[in-house]
């Protein structure tokens, strides 16, 4: 007996080692990210690369706030709206192909379900073709194709599967006796989401809203085909000023943690909600 | 005729959806495919229908062969090394460890950061330079004396190296999955087991990877459909250079630089059915588990 317990107690300390292990390994970009963003230039050499630095300063987070600042704010333009969107698209497909149900729904939602996992390489020449066409025949230049609206369209239509899917596992748990008790009464469809469905959709809402902000903050793919200078997103102006040879480095990582601090914030405060945004990513029926 | 007045509402809320999603998901798709069909190489020409000739042309480039064996080096070391590591990682908490918590979300955290974010740091840790130029990863391996290495710009095993990074950042995910599955073994099968004689190894051998199959399979699908249309992490870390250049990077060169619409639409008909060929059927088997339970 006692040499069972010595031996788990031996194994519950190998595991416990081997996990701190894998935390230094998983943290050591994050110290570099930290502790190079405030490292004046002139402790840029390549010998003190991993040193703290030993004068701290914020020189570098200053000059990577004004430049990254209108992609941020773009973002936030981007990803707000965007993610309302996508909840109220996904929140009414959910509802219909989980309560209220009509022929051939199986089918809809598989053929759904496939557009969650196409690489949107497949779609965007016709996409870029289609929003420059919207430009022309509205006259809006700079709006569909080369905007912010634009983009935000592309990423609510292809959020559209994984909203659908998320919502749509969630009100699969509510009983059907509570809807059937509101049809009784005699509430229609729209009567019976607003007053039964929509009153406990609070945790599936907060999934989809983190789920798409996060992803609509993240993108690079779209936004890269679809925006220009003026409407590029955090993402492509991070990028335009990593890639630049002249950055320093303590700009770049500044400018790296800048462009992340939102959906960190977001995973920090939020985190059992991404979790069930991430099982839904797994297809958990 | 009443019970369609029951289920009409419903397909008419749908109908919006219905439509974006046949527009810009399928419409979109064949209008790509049909593209890659034509011979529209510049901006201007109309596109005459010239059926497979790009999807054949395309071998005859050597900047395809090279993109296709990087994305088949890169999606080797990726799917697998995220598949091992998080695996290992639930495995190791499974049975519940003291600060199971902040393990769980210490290493989830990466996913919330953007592929462009983790490119530039790693860009760093794995630069090439060596000896005194050293800095990142090159240089912490000279203080503990380990080898120095070119990284992603090794010529046979740079792809391996970019698929370090794409590990760092999913590994947690597959962790999480991996760690709903264990925990979704019942105790009574293990106990159950082990009353019949199995040890701790023949417990996990005979029952618990058995039951971690559906969950192995939905990490393999994820984590191959990110890796077969890779763009943000490549183009973060080494912009658009050949030696790491992957299909759907290529694309992006083709429409952009060349002009040729015609070559960027094969290439990304290449992409889409690399991924429909397994997306397809798991999607079909996973509908028809569900609609069984």
């Amino acid at each position: 007996m006692t040499a069972v317990i010595g031996r788990r107690r031996v194994s519950t300390g190998v595991r416990l080692v081997l996990l701190i292990a894998f935390v230094v390994i998983f943290l050591i970009p994050i110290y570099v990210l930290l502790v190079t963003s405030f490292k004046p230039l002139t402790e840029a050499d390549p010998g003190q690369a991993w040193n703290l630095p030993r004068t701290w300063t914020f020189e570098a987070w200053r000059v990577a706030w004004e430049k990254l600042a209108p992609g941020l704010w773009n973002s936030v333009l981007l990803a707000v709206p965007g993610s309302l969107l996508s909840c109220v698209l996904g929140s009414m497909n959910g509802y219909v192909l989980s309560k209220w149900r009509f022929p051939g729904a199986d089918l809809l939602f598989t053929l759904f379900l496939f557009g969650m996992f196409i690489p949107y390489q497949g779609v965007m020449i016709p996409l870029v073709q289609l929003l420059v066409n919207l430009n022309e025949l509205t006259g809006l230049q700079g709006v569909f194709y080369g905007g912010i609206p634009g983009l935000t369209l592309a990423h609510v239509v292809y959020g559209i599967p994984i909203c659908t899917l998320i919502f749509r596992n969630y009100y699969v748990t509510i009983p059907d006796e509570l809807i059937e008790a509101s049809r009784v009464d005699g509430a229609g469809m729209l009567r019976t989401y607003w007053s039964v469905v929509l009153p406990v959709s609070a945790p599936a809402i907060a999934v989809v809203i983190i789920w798409q902000f996060t992803s609509m903050w993240n993108d690079f793919l779209f936004a890269v085909f679809l925006t220009g200078p003026t409407s590029w997103p955090t993402t492509v102006m991070l990028n335009n000023i990593a890639g630049a040879q002249a950055t320093p480095y303590s700009q770049q990582m500044a400018a790296a943690i800048l462009a992340s601090v939102p959906t960190m914030l977001i995973y920090v405060l939020l985190g059992r909600f991404f979790m069930r945004g991430l099982m839904a990513g797994a297809l958990k029926g | 005729m009443r019970r369609a007045r029951t289920w009409l509402p419903g397909l008419l809320l749908v109908t919006p959806s219905i439509i974006a999603i046949g527009v810009f998901v399928y419409g979109m798709l064949g209008w790509n495919f049909r593209l890659a069909m034509t011979d529209k190489h510049d901006e201007v020409s109309e596109g005459k229908f010239v059926g497979l000739k790009n999807f054949v042309d395309i071998w005859d480039l050597p900047r395809w062969h090279l993109s296709v064996q990087h994305a088949i080096m890169f999606t080797l070391v990726f799917v697998l090394g995220a598949l091992v590591l998080g695996w290992f990682l639930a495995f190791l908490m499974e049975k519940g460890i003291r600060g199971e918590g902040t393990f769980r979300a210490i290493y989830l955290f990466p996913m919330a950061i953007s592929f462009v974010a983790t490119g530039i740091v790693w860009r760093w840790l794995m630069n090439s330079g060596m000896e005194q130029r050293a800095v990142g990863l090159n240089r912490l391996f000279d203080w503990i004396g380990l080898p120095q290495w070119q990284w992603f710009r090794d010529p046979d095993w740079g792809m391996a190296a970019m698929a370090l990074p794409a590990v760092w950042q999913m590994s947690g995910y597959v962790m999480a999955l991996f760690l709903a599955g264990f925990r979704g073994v019942p105790e009574e099968l293990r106990e159950a087991a082990r009353v019949d004689g199995c040890n701790e190894w023949g417990v996990y051998r005979y029952v618990v990877l058995p039951m971690l199959r559906p969950v192995t399979l939905s990490a393999l699908i994820i984590l191959g459909h990110i890796s077969l249309k890779v763009f943000d992490l490549i183009v973060a870390v080494s912009g658009k250079q050949i030696i790491t250049d992957v299909p759907a990077v290529f694309m992006w060169v083709a429409v952009f630089d060349s002009h040729d619409p015609a070559k960027g639409a094969t290439i990304a008909s290449y992409i889409v059915l690399s991924v429909a060929v397994f997306v397809i059927p798991y999607l079909i088997w996973s509908v028809r588990k569900e609609r069984r339970s």
